[in-house]
C-alpha cells in the first residue's frame, strides 16, 4: 500500500472483488471481519504498513464463506464499497455500508502489498517498454 | 621460612589476652601504622605448621634439621629480655583506672564552677555596695526595684539553661578536649573577669553612689551571659543537627556496612555518634563465625610452593629442591585450589540445610511448649492452688521442653555463648507476661540482635581506639577516613558529602489533564 499523506491524492493498485451475500436465517452475511477506522487507534493494526493509516482492513475471513470464495484475503485494505469511499470513514460507517439490507451484492475495491509487487514485476519483464 | 612476610599475620594460636587492653594514652602517642605492626609482632606467637612439609619427604638432608619449621615458635620483635607491650600496658593500667572516674566527672566539675561564678557575680555586684557603703547609697526607686525582678528571673532562666546544657555527667570520654566547649568556657570567664575589673575600678574604688546605675550594670552582665549561652546552644547543639555528610561504616571482620547522615562535627564527636549507632544497628560480632574463612586461608597457605633455600650445595638462587616431591606437592596444591570452591559450595549448602532442620524442630517445640500454659481466667480461680503459678514458675515449667531444641539450634548457628540459661528464662517470663506469641519469643534467638541487647560483658565499651590521620578535634571533611579499633575487629569509616541538590519546579494546570479513548474494535459483516 502506498504511503498515505493526509490531504494528498492516494494512488494504489486495486483489485475488484464482487461478493454475493449469503442468507443465514434473518441476516445477510459476507463472511469476513473488518477493523480500523478514523475513530480507532491505528497503531494496533497488525496489517498496515504505515501505523498511522486509519483505513478499513480485513482482519478475519471465515473459511469457505462468500468472501473467501470471492478471493478476499486477510490484511486487505478496503478502498471502496459499492462506490462509497472507505479510506476516511469511521468504523461504524464502514459497517453500515457493508451491511445494507437491501443490497445483495457488494462490489469492493481492495488493495494489498502483493498487488503492487505483481505490477512491478510485470513491468520489469518488459524493460524496453 | 619467611616469618616476616604477610604470612605472619595469620596466627593459629593467637591468645585473646594478648590483644586486650591496648587502650590508653600509649596508643595515641604512636603513629597508627607502626603501632599496629608493633603490637602484632610482639603479642602473637606464630607457629607455621603446614601439613606436608618437604622436610618430611627429604630424609637425605639430615645434616640440617629441617623440622625447625614445625617446632620453632617464631616470636619476632621481642626477646626474652625485653618487656612485651602487654606488661607495659599492664603497668599503666592501674593508674588509668584511678583516673577513669576523675575524667568522667571533670567536665561536670568545671561546668559547676563556672556556673557558680556566673550566678554569684551579679548578686555580688548588687550586694557589695549595700554592705560596704550603705549610708551614702541613693535609695532605690520603683524602676530600680523592677530591675531586681528582671535580674531574678533572668538568673533563674540562666540557671535552668546551664543545668540543661552543661551540668550532666559526660556520656563518653573523648581523647581530646572539645574545642567549642573550651572556647565557650574561656569566653564566659573572660566576660566575667572584664566585668569584675570594670566593677572593681569604677565602682568599688570610686564608691559610686548611684545604685540604679549599679543595678543596670548587673542586669547588663546577666544579659551578656544569656547571649553567651545562646551561642553555646547554637555551637554545641544546633550545628550537629542538620545533616551535611554521609558516613559509610564497614566492620572489618564480616563486612557489615551501614550508612548514616551526620552534621558538622569534629572527628572525635563523629566517631562517638557512629559508635552509638553501632551499638544500636550492627548485629553482635561473633568470632565463631569467622573460623571457617580462616581455615580456608590456612589451606591456601599450606598449598603454596616451598623453596628450600638453605639446603647444602645450593647457591644463593632459590630452587625447588628434589623435583619429584615438589612437583607432586604442586599438583596436589593445584588440585586443592580447584576443589576449594567446590568444597565451599557444598559446605554452605549443607550448613543451610542443617540450620533449617534445626529451626523447624525448634519452632515446633516452642509452639508446643506455649500451648501448655495460659493466663488464669476468672473460672480458674476454683482450680487447685498448686496449679496456679506466678510467671517465673510458669517459665521454669515450660522451659525444659524447648531447652534442648533451642540449645541445639544455637549450637548450629554458633551463638550458644551469647545466651545463658538465666537470660533465656528471663526472656520467656517477659514474653509470658506480655502475652506474646511463640514466634515473638523466638525472634530474639533466630537472628543476632544489636550488641546492646546482650549483657554488658559483650559491649566492650571502654576498648575503643580512634585512629585518624587528621587531627581529631578538627571538623570532618569530604573524603576523610578514620578507623575505630576494638579488640577483635575495627570499623572503617569513610565520609562523603551529601550532594548539593538543585530542585526546580514545574507547574501543571489541573485543567490540562485530558484523555482520549483508543479503541480497536473488530466487526464481522
Amino acid at each position: 500500500m502506498s504511503s498515505f499523506i493526509p490531504g494528498q491524492p492516494l494512488t494504489a493498485v486495486v483489485q475488484r472483488i464482487q461478493i454475493q451475500k449469503l442468507r443465514q436465517g434473518d441476516n445477510l452475511i459476507l463472511g469476513f471481519s473488518i477493523g480500523g477506522g478514523i475513530d480507532q487507534d491505528p497503531g494496533q493494526n497488525p496489517f498496515s504498513d504505515d501505523k498511522t493509516d486509519k483505513g478499513i482492513y480485513v482482519t478475519r475471513i471465515t473459511p469457505r464463506g462468500p468472501a473467501d470464495e470471492a478471493g478476499l484475503k486477510m490484511g486487505d485494505k478496503l478502498m471502496q464499497v459499492n462506490g462509497w469511499d472507505m479510506t476516511m470513514v469511521t468504523h461504524d460507517q464502514a459497517r453500515k455500508r457493508l451491511t445494507k439490507k437491501n443490497e445483495d451484492v457488494v462490489r469492493l475495491l481492495v488493495t494489498r502489498r502483493s498487488l503492487e509487487e505483481a505490477v512491478k514485476h510485470s513491468m520489469g519483464s518488459y524493460p524496453r517498454q | 621460612m619467611d616469618t616476616e612476610s604477610t604470612h605472619s599475620g595469620y596466627s593459629y594460636h593467637s591468645s585473646r589476652s594478648g590483644r586486650s587492653n591496648r587502650h590508653g594514652d600509649r596508643s595515641r602517642e604512636r603513629h597508627k601504622a607502626s603501632s599496629s605492626k608493633d603490637s602484632s609482632r610482639s603479642e602473637r606467637s606464630v607457629v607455621i605448621n603446614p601439613p606436608d612439609t618437604p622436610s618430611q619427604e627429604s630424609p637425605e638432608d639430615e645434616a640440617q634439621d629441617d623440622n625447625w619449621g614445625e617446632t620453632t615458635t617464631a616470636v619476632t620483635g621481642t626477646s626474652e629480655l625485653s618487656i612485651s607491650q602487654e606488661e607495659v600496658v599492664g603497668l599503666g593500667k592501674e593508674m588509668h583506672d584511678r583516673t577513669q572516674g576523675f575524667r568522667r566527672y571533670l567536665p561536670l566539675a568545671v561546668g559547676s564552677c563556672v556556673g557558680l561564678l556566673v550566678l554569684v557575680t551579679p548578686l555580688a555586684f548588687l550586694l557589695l555596695p549595700v554592705m560596704m557603703w550603705p549610708d551614702r547609697l541613693q535609695a532605690c526607686g520603683a524602676a530600680c526595684e523592677g530591675l531586681f525582678l528582671s535580674i531574678a528571673f533572668k538568673l533563674l532562666i540562666l540557671l535552668m539553661a546551664m543545668w540543661a546544657l552543661f551540668l550532666k555527667p559526660g556520656r563518653a570520654s573523648l581523647p581530646r578536649v572539645c574545642v567549642y566547649r573550651a572556647f565557650l568556657t574561656t569566653l564566659t570567664l573572660l566576660l566575667t573577669m572584664s566585668y569584675w575589673l570594670f566593677y572593681g575600678v569604677r565602682i568599688l574604688d570610686a564608691q559610686d553612689e548611684d545604685y540604679h546605675g549599679i543595678v543596670q550594670f548587673a542586669v547588663s552582665l546577666v544579659d551578656s551571659q544569656l547571649f553567651v549561652h545562646y551561642l553555646a546552644v547554637v555551637l554545641l547543639e544546633l550545628r550537629h543537627l542538620q545533616p551535611c555528610y554521609s558516613v559509610c561504616v564497614i566492620r572489618s571482620t564480616d563486612g557489615e556496612t551501614r550508612h548514616y547522615n551526620i552534621g558538622q562535627l569534629s572527628v572525635q564527636k563523629a566517631a562517638l555518634s557512629i559508635l552509638e549507632y553501632y551499638y544500636r544497628d550492627f548485629p553482635l560480632h561473633n568470632p565463631a563465625l569467622l573460623s571457617a574463612s580462616k581455615h580456608r586461608a590456612a589451606k591456601h597457605l599450606a598449598g603454596l610452593k616451598v623453596y628450600n633455600v638453605d639446603a647444602p650445595g645450593n647457591t644463593a638462587g632459590a630452587q625447588p629442591g628434589n623435583g619429584n616431591q615438589s612437583r607432586a606437592m604442586v599438583t596436589a596444591a593445584a588440585k586443592r585450589k580447584d576443589s576449594a570452591h567446590n568444597e565451599l559450595y557444598y559446605e554452605e549448602a549443607d550448613y543451610e540445610r542443617r540450620v533449617r532442620k534445626r529451626r523447624a524442630r525448634l519452632v515446633v517445640a516452642v509452639e508446643e511448649a506455649f500451648t501448655h500454659v495460659r493466663r488464669m481466667k476468672k473460672e480458674d480461680e476454683r482450680a487447685t492452688p498448686s496449679d496456679i503459678m506466678d510467671v517465673r514458675e510458669a517459665a521454669l515449667a515450660i522451659f525444659p521442653s524447648m531447652a534442648r531444641a533451642l540449645q541445639k539450634y544455637l549450637r548450629t548457628t554458633r551463638r550458644q555463648h551469647c545466651h545463658s540459661m538465666e537470660s533465656i528464662q528471663k526472656h520467656l517470663a517477659f514474653c509470658l507476661v506480655n502475652n506474646m506469641s511463640p514466634k515473638a519469643f523466638l525472634e530474639a534467638y533466630l537472628a543476632p540482635g544489636p550488641t546492646l541487647q546482650y549483657g554488658p560483658e559483650r559491649w566492650m565499651a571502654d576498648q575503643w581506639t580512634l585512629v585518624s590521620e587528621a587531627s581529631v578535634t578538627g571538623g570532618v571533611k569530604e573524603g576523610s577516613e578514620f578507623l575505630l579499633k576494638c579488640l577483635d575487629f575495627s570499623l572503617a569509616v569513610t565520609i562523603k558529602g551529601i550532594p548539593y541538590i538543585r530542585l526546580t519546579e514545574e507547574f501543571i494546570d489541573p485543567k490540562s489533564h485530558k484523555f482520549i479513548l483508543l479503541l480497536q474494535s473488530e466487526t464481522s459483516v
